[in-house]
């Protein structure tokens, strides 16, 4: 079932639906919303509630950073989503992949800082690296940047 | 309290204790912080933050609580942070800090460290 999502997006949902596919905008208002997809996929693939709590903020912290540094706080701006189970070596899990359509930056320069070094700010990277299974930068066809996010059961 | 995040300041002999609520990601950060930085103007001796009620906390929320320990400790006051909920206690593992923190479970407690 196709449904519209507030933000002018297309989504397909529903209970039964193992992929969604939609565009927010560059909002912070828009995070609950995404939250509560990432956290209904979670549980639909069998995460318990510390894996789900997790994942759903290591997904929250990918769309913070696209927010903050790629559209440096611009609220309209476009990120394309797609949150999908999948299966790999027997295991189901979930992967999501973020598009935003801001400047292109090297992948490798997108790194966390040492966590012994306590200050504000800069942890969102941590966190991701944390939680996800598998975590893939790289520059998306006509422009911008994806971010590619695996987190399997049983990992 | 026009404050999304606040739910109550009690200003008690021992220190000041912050109720907050609801979630604390990029939509609130500012609220929180502000509030918190208000509390500190005032150096109490000890700054307590209730954070059993905070359903979801982001790493900028986080960020706030590093910022906050850093300004009590430079006016010599203790910061305790109350029975985190489960959400709020997973992100501070993550980060590690969890160990950073003081962490308590009454508010006696924390009026006492």
């Amino acid at each position: 079932m196709d449904q519209p999502l507030p933000g002018g997006t297309v989504v397909q949902t529903g209970k039964d639906t193992d992929r969604m596919t939609f565009t927010i905008r560059s909002d912070p208002q828009e995070l609950p919303r995404v939250r509560e997809a990432v956290r209904s996929l979670c549980r639909r693939v069998g995460f318990g509630e510390e894996d789900t709590c997790r994942v759903v903020l290591a997904m929250d912290e990918a769309l913070a950073n696209v927010i903050k540094h790629a559209y440096t706080g611009r609220c309209d701006l476009p990120v394309a989503l797609r949150l999908e189970l999948v299966e790999e070596a027997g295991h189901r899990g979930v992967r999501f992949r973020v598009r935003d359509f801001g400047p292109r930056v090297k992948p490798e320069s997108i790194v966390g800082r040492p966590l012994d070094d306590v200050r504000p700010g800069g942890l969102g990277v941590h966190i991701i690296r944390s939680v996800m299974d598998r975590v893939t930068y790289e520059p998306a066809d006509g422009g911008g940047m994806q971010l590619e996010l695996v987190k399997l059961t049983g990992s | 309290m026009n404050n999304s995040t606040i739910k109550d300041i009690r200003r008690l002999p021992g220190g000041t204790v912050i109720t907050a609520a609801g979630e604390i990601d990029l939509r609130h950060q500012q609220d929180f912080q502000r509030a918190l930085q208000t509390v500190c103007e005032e150096r109490p001796s000890r700054v307590v933050v209730d954070l059993s009620a905070v359903g979801y906390m982001d790493s900028s929320g986080v960020g706030t609580l590093v910022k906050i320990a850093g300004m009590v400790r430079s006016f010599g006051g203790k910061l305790a942070l109350l029975s985190p909920s489960r959400p709020v206690m997973s992100i501070f593992e993550i980060t590690t800090l969890d160990r950073y923190f003081t962490i308590v479970s009454s508010e006696e407690e924390a009026l006492a460290v």
